[in-house]
């Protein structure tokens, strides 16, 4: 089978990039998964299941706002695709509801996961909570200071959560812990992982499961503008769960420019940095084969972003793939640009966004985009967790 | 004829192989450290390369490769040391562990020069999947003489098994439970023993050494009973932690396994 952007080949590439790279531990869970996720994800009860809960639950549809004021600033028509308003504030709910009807259907009663910014792990407790199952939230102990709110969102919610404590105690730590506890649980348990990162097939699974953005974005563009498809898809990407999601329908559709942002940090040559399409190599992390920030002996190096959601030194097979192909264009924003971008989506449009979410915004003047183009940004989560961060640098953002 | 082969022929019971990270407690006691524990009476060596993101490992391992990589430690420093120590250790089969990508930024086919030059005799990449070493890598490995080493769970389908060990020409390491190196077995009683009777019966071509908890003489010994032998790791490592010599501490702590 050939790859297409959308559909990694049966063992999980996305051109040179994805595979399963698991030590033997992991092997029966990663297969068990590979061998039953398409067939899960097919059947119409999981299917009416999910979109019930997506429905009624998570608040779907989100709305496209077209952004007006925002729009003037940059002389072009910006839309918000509103994944802020999903319940729990960002769009990592769309993957966790739907691995959690995964996990119940492969028998799994004890869940794990790892969190950056803590918006997953609060998307996993929540469906946790949901569903009457056991939840344990891995975290790096740095993350756990900078988003505190959502330390206390997930232990409110009965999920447990652990610190990590190894390397730069921030997500790609919290990501071994988690591995490391699914090596000493193979039984009961099941790893929701909440990005488009990891052995295959959970690149792809957690893809298909935030697709729902795009599809929603086509159908909402048709009724807003006459075209389904915008100029412009604008989203930021740590691992790459949410522009995985408002890319998925328009990866084939190649009028629709791409356009990822990455974190640059302090800038992306400073050595304090996660732009990992720049300064990142060829190379495995996490079991899967993608760009990676390491040295020159293959050591993962400690990435640096403000924002906890993106402060990952890998980046999903999928988009290492779209960087390395040039299907889609990768924007680097620092730390400070971003802060901007806080202040500026609050005053124009009253909508306070999420430190992630900001990056993609301060991209919206390097687009080069005309007067008449559609620009989509994906507006991936709320800024209420960062709020202890706005105030700290608020000589900064106001 | 390959040193692995050759001790288990010589010894069919109660083999020691010890583990210990490259570049820990100091960047020098690579070489000191093979020949203590060879002297001290251990049967294969395995040496750890360090990886700042070590998957498979506990606290314990994972802590000396942090503290190796702080010493210098790196694939090429580990394969200067190791020239000429087949004039000093020539019987004793060593291994090199450790995990792919830091062998793939080497090169593998560098990897294996290298390796094969300095008397290696075999590689356990816990995270290199079957498949992909079979697509890329089997015949590359032959090329060198470096016999692979895969790993074996208490999850490992039968069928898996039979396929691992045909692609093994030196031993298959059991892995005695779930969970990563150094913890203890917390599984119920008589369950890791059915494990262990279930793979003597399957009668595979290869020997078998376990590993993963055993750290002292009655884990140790308990393991041999169901295997030609077996690995210690972490509790070697926790040995040399805060030693100011290295290869007597070690000496002293495979003489406490072994008398």
């Amino acid at each position: 089978m050939p790859t297409t952007y959308q559909q990694p080949t049966e063992r999980g590439y996305y051109g040179p990039f994805g595979g399963a790279f698991i030590p033997e531990m992991l092997y029966p869970n990663v297969e068990e998964l590979r061998q039953q996720y398409l067939d899960i994800l097919a059947d119409p009860a999981f299917q009416q299941e999910y979109q019930q809960l997506l429905r009624d639950y998570v608040g779907r549809p989100t709305p496209l706002f077209e952004a007006k004021r925002l729009s003037e600033k940059y002389n072009t028509r910006v839309y918000l695709k509103r994944e802020d308003l999903c319940h729990t504030g960002a769009h990592k709910v769309n993957n966790t509801v739907g691995q959690i009807l995964l996990a119940k259907r492969l028998g799994k009663t004890r869940i794990i996961a790892e969190t950056g910014a803590g918006q997953h792990g609060v998307a996993t407790a929540t469906v946790c909570a949901l569903m009457g199952m056991q939840c344990i939230v891995y975290m790096g102990e740095i993350d756990m200071e900078r988003q505190k709110p959502n330390v206390y969102r997930m232990r409110l919610l009965g999920a447990e959560v652990r610190a990590a404590m190894s390397g730069s105690r921030t997500l790609k730590d919290a990501t071994n812990e988690a591995i490391r506890d699914w090596i000493s649980n193979p039984v009961d348990t099941h790893y929701i992982i909440g990005s488009v990162v990891g052995p295959h097939p959970y690149p792809d699974l957690v893809a298909r499961l935030q697709a729902v953005i795009s599809e929603e974005m086509r159908k909402q563009l048709l009724e807003k503008t006459g075209s389904e498809l915008p100029n412009y898809v604008v989203a930021c990407v740590g691992g790459g769960s949410n522009a995985a999601g408002a890319f998925y329908h328009f990866l084939e559709e190649p009028s629709v420019k791409l356009v990822a942002v990455e974190a640059a940090g302090h800038g992306v040559n400073s050595g304090h940095s996660a732009a990992t399409s720049v300064l990142g190599k060829p190379g495995i992390i996490h079991g899967s084969r993608t760009l990676l920030m390491q040295d020159e002996d293959g050591q993962i190096t400690e990435p640096y972003s403000l924002s906890a959601g993106l402060d990952y030194p890998g980046i999903g097979p999928l988009h290492a793939y779209l960087a390395d192909s040039g299907r889609a264009r990768f924007i680097s924003i620092e730390d400070e640009d971003a802060l901007k971008a806080v202040a500026e989506l609050s005053r124009l449009e009253g909508i306070i966004p999420a430190l992630e979410t900001a990056h993609a915004l301060a991209a919206l003047g390097q687009l080069g985009a005309g007067p008449d183009d559609v620009v989509v940004v994906n507006l991936s989560g709320r800024g209420d967790k960062d709020l202890e961060t706005y105030l700290k640098y608020a000589d900064t953002i106001l | 004829m390959n040193r692995i082969k050759n001790v288990f022929e010589k010894k069919q019971k109660g083999l020691l192989n010890v583990y210990f990270t490259a570049g820990y407690p100091s960047l020098h006691d690579t070489v000191p450290l093979i020949k203590s524990l060879t002297q001290a009476g251990a049967d294969l060596i395995e040496i750890g390369m360090p990886f700042s993101d070590p998957l498979a490992d506990g606290p314990v391992i994972q802590a000396s490769s942090t503290a190796a990589l702080q010493n210098g430690m790196n694939m090429r420093v580990l394969f200067r040391q190791l020239e000429g120590i087949r004039s000093e250790v020539p019987e004793t089969p060593i291994l090199l562990m450790g995990y792919l990508n830091p062998v793939m930024q080497f090169g593998v086919e560098n990897f294996c020069r290298e390796a094969a030059a300095a008397g290696v005799d075999g590689v356990i990449l816990p995270d290199l999947p079957l498949d992909d070493y079979v697509a890329e890598y089997q015949e590359m490995f032959r090329r060198y003489n470096l016999r692979p080493v895969f790993l074996i769970t208490p999850q490992t389908a039968p069928e898996r098994i039979r396929r691992i060990d045909e692609l093994t020409d030196s031993f298959l390491y059991l892995v005695s439970g779930p969970g990563t190196t150094g913890g203890a077995n917390t599984q119920a009683e008589g369950v890791q023993e059915a494990y262990f009777e279930r793979i003597e019966a399957m009668n595979l071509r290869n020997p078998r050494l376990i590993g993963f908890g055993i750290g002292d003489k009655a884990s140790f010994q308990r393991a041999c009973e169901y295997a030609e032998g077996a690995i210690i790791g972490s509790a070697l490592i926790r040995a040399l932690e805060g030693t100011d010599d290295a290869p007597a501490a070690a000496a002293r702590f495979v003489q406490s396994v072994l008398k």
